[in-house]
C-alpha cells in the first residue's frame, strides 16, 4: 500500500509543480465558458437553458486536454519500465495515477463550476446541481481516458488519437451528466434517475478503465 | 541469503519481426558478473530487457534458483536502462525517495545518495543535474533497495572517471554480498573476475 501512496504523492507533486499542467485544464475550462456568452449573445434565458450543457462540454474537453501525458511522460523517461517490473499490480498503479490525475485536473473543474455558473446566468441551486453531477461524472472521464492514454502511449503525438478514441466512449457520461443537471434545474424527470445512472457509469469505468488500461499497457510495451 | 543462480537456455529474441538472436544460453550465479558484449544491434539491451520481463521471450526459458520463490525475476531485479526514470521537477531526494518506496525499500534516501556522492545536491530539482549526475542518481536507486539481480545497460555511460570507480566499488560490494550482475557494455567496467558473453559472434 505504501508503494501506491508514494506513487500517488509523486503524481500530485508533479502536477502542481512548474510544467506539470495541473492548472491547464481549469484554465481551458474557464476560457470555454467565458467565451460562450460572447458567442451566444445577451439572451439570458437561452444561456440559463444551455448552461449545464456548456459546463459539461467544457469539463469534458478540459479533462481530455492533459490526459495524453498521463502515461507518455513515464514512458519517455523510463519510469514505466520500472512500474511494469514492480511487484505492485499494474492495475493498481494505473488506478493510483488516474486518481491523482483526477484530483489535480478533475476536482478543480468541480470547484470552479459554481463561479462559472454565474457567467451562464445559472442560479446558485442550478450551479450546485451541475457541480454535483461533475463531481460524480468527471472520474468516469479520467478513467475512460486512461484506456485511450494506455492505447496511444507508444505513439508520438498520440494526443489527437487519444481524443478520437476516447470521446465516443464518453458520450453516455455526457448525456446522463447533462440530463441529471437539467432534471435538477427544470425537471420534469426526477434528479435521482439520471444521477444514479451517472454514478453507475462512473463506478463501472473505475473498474473497466483500470483493467483495460493495464491490459493495453502490457500489450503496447512489447 | 541463499545462493542465487540466473539461467537462460535456448533464448530467442524477436524484435519487429526480425530475429535478433536465437539459442542463447547463459548462467550467472551469486557473486558473479556477466558482461554482455557485441556489436550495435546484437541484442545486448534486448537480452537485459528480456530478463527484466520487458521484452517477450520468443523461445527458450529463463529461470532463477535460490531467490525468493514468491517473486518473479523482474521483481527481484534492478534495471538500469538508457533512461534514468527521473522527474525534472522533483528534487534529487524526492526522486530517490519515491523509487525507494515504490520498489519496496525501507526509505531513507540519504545513505544511498551519499554512496553515489550526491548528498550535497539532495534539495536540488533533478532538472539541473548533468547527464552524469542523473546517471548517479539512477544508480542510487540500486543501492537504496536491496535486490539480488542488477541489470545494467551501459552503466558507465556519461560517468566521469571518479564516478566510474565509485560505481565499480558499488558493483563489487553487490557481488560480495551474493548478488549477481548482468551488464551490457562496450568498455571495461572495473570488475576483475567478470565473465563475458559475446552476442552475434557465433552467427
Amino acid at each position: 500500500m505504501s508503494a501506491l501512496a508514494a506513487l500517488f504523492v509523486r503524481e500530485v507533486r508533479l502536477a502542481v509543480r512548474v510544467g506539470g499542467g495541473g492548472g491547464i485544464g481549469a484554465l481551458f475550462f474557464l476560457i470555454v465558458v467565458v467565451l460562450t456568452p460572447f458567442a451566444i449573445g445577451p439572451d439570458l434565458a437561452l444561456l440559463a437553458r444551455i448552461g449545464p450543457a456548456i459546463l459539461w462540454l467544457g469539463a469534458l474537453l478540459a479533462s481530455l486536454l492533459t490526459l495524453d501525458r498521463l502515461l507518455t511522460a513515464d514512458l519517455e523517461d523510463g519510469s514505466l519500465d520500472l512500474i511494469l517490473m514492480s511487484d505492485t499490480p499494474l492495475e493498481l498503479a494505473v488506478a493510483a495515477k488516474a486518481f491523482a490525475h483526477w484530483i489535480t485536473t478533475g476536482l478543480p473543474l468541480v470547484v470552479i463550476t459554481p463561479l462559472l455558473g454565474l457567467l451562464l446566468n445559472l442560479d446558485a441551486g442550478a450551479s450546485a446541481a451541475v457541480a454535483l453531477t461533475l463531481f460524480a461524472g468527471t472520474p468516469a472521464l479520467t478513467f475512460i481516458g486512461a484506456i485511450g492514454a494506455a492505447l496511444s502511449v507508444t505513439l508520438r503525438r498520440g494526443g489527437l488519437l487519444l481524443a478520437v478514441l476516447v470521446l465516443p466512449l464518453t458520450v453516455p457520461v455526457l448525456i446522463f451528466g447533462v440530463a441529471a443537471s437539467n432534471a435538477a434545474i427544470v425537471g420534469p424527470v426526477p434528479f435521482g434517475t439520471p444521477f444514479t445512472i451517472l454514478c453507475a457509469l462512473t463506478l463501472a469505468s473505475l473498474v473497466v478503465g483500470t483493467f483495460a488500461a493495464a491490459a493495453a499497457l502490457r500489450q503496447g510495451m512489447e | 541469503m541463499a545462493q542465487v543462480q540466473l539461467e537462460g537456455s535456448g533464448l530467442t529474441c524477436v524484435r519487429g519481426g526480425r530475429e535478433v538472436f536465437s539459442g542463447l544460453n547463459f548462467a550467472v550465479g551469486g557473486g558473479e558478473a556477466l558482461l554482455v558484449t557485441g556489436r550495435n544491434g546484437a541484442g545486448k539491451s534486448s537480452l537485459l530487457r528480456m530478463v527484466a520481463g520487458l521484452v517477450r521471450i520468443a523461445a527458450g526459458r529463463m529461470g532463477l534458483t535460490g531467490g525468493d520463490p514468491e517473486r518473479t525475476i523482474p521483481e527481484q531485479a534492478h534495471y538500469l536502462g538508457h533512461q534514468d526514470a527521473l522527474k525534472p521537477s522533483l528534487t534529487v531526494a524526492e526522486n530517490l525517495e519515491f523509487w525507494s518506496r515504490y520498489l519496496g525499500g525501507a526509505g531513507g534516501a540519504m545513505p544511498a545518495l551519499a554512496a553515489v556522492g550526491l548528498d550535497s545536491l539532495a534539495e536540488l530539482p533533478a532538472a539541473y543535474l548533468s547527464a552524469g549526475q542523473r546517471r548517479r542518481l539512477s544508480v542510487a536507486r540500486l543501492v537504496a533497495v536491496r535486490r539480488p539481480i542488477w541489470l545494467l545497460d551501459e552503466p558507465t555511460a556519461a560517468l566521469d572517471r571518479q564516478a566510474q570507480e565509485r560505481l565499480s566499488l558499488l558493483m563489487r560490494e553487490h557481488l560480495a554480498s551474493g548478488g549477481l550482475i548482468v551488464a551490457a557494455t562496450h568498455g571495461p567496467v572495473g570488475l576483475d573476475n567478470a565473465r563475458e558473453l559475446r552476442l552475434g559472434a557465433a552467427a
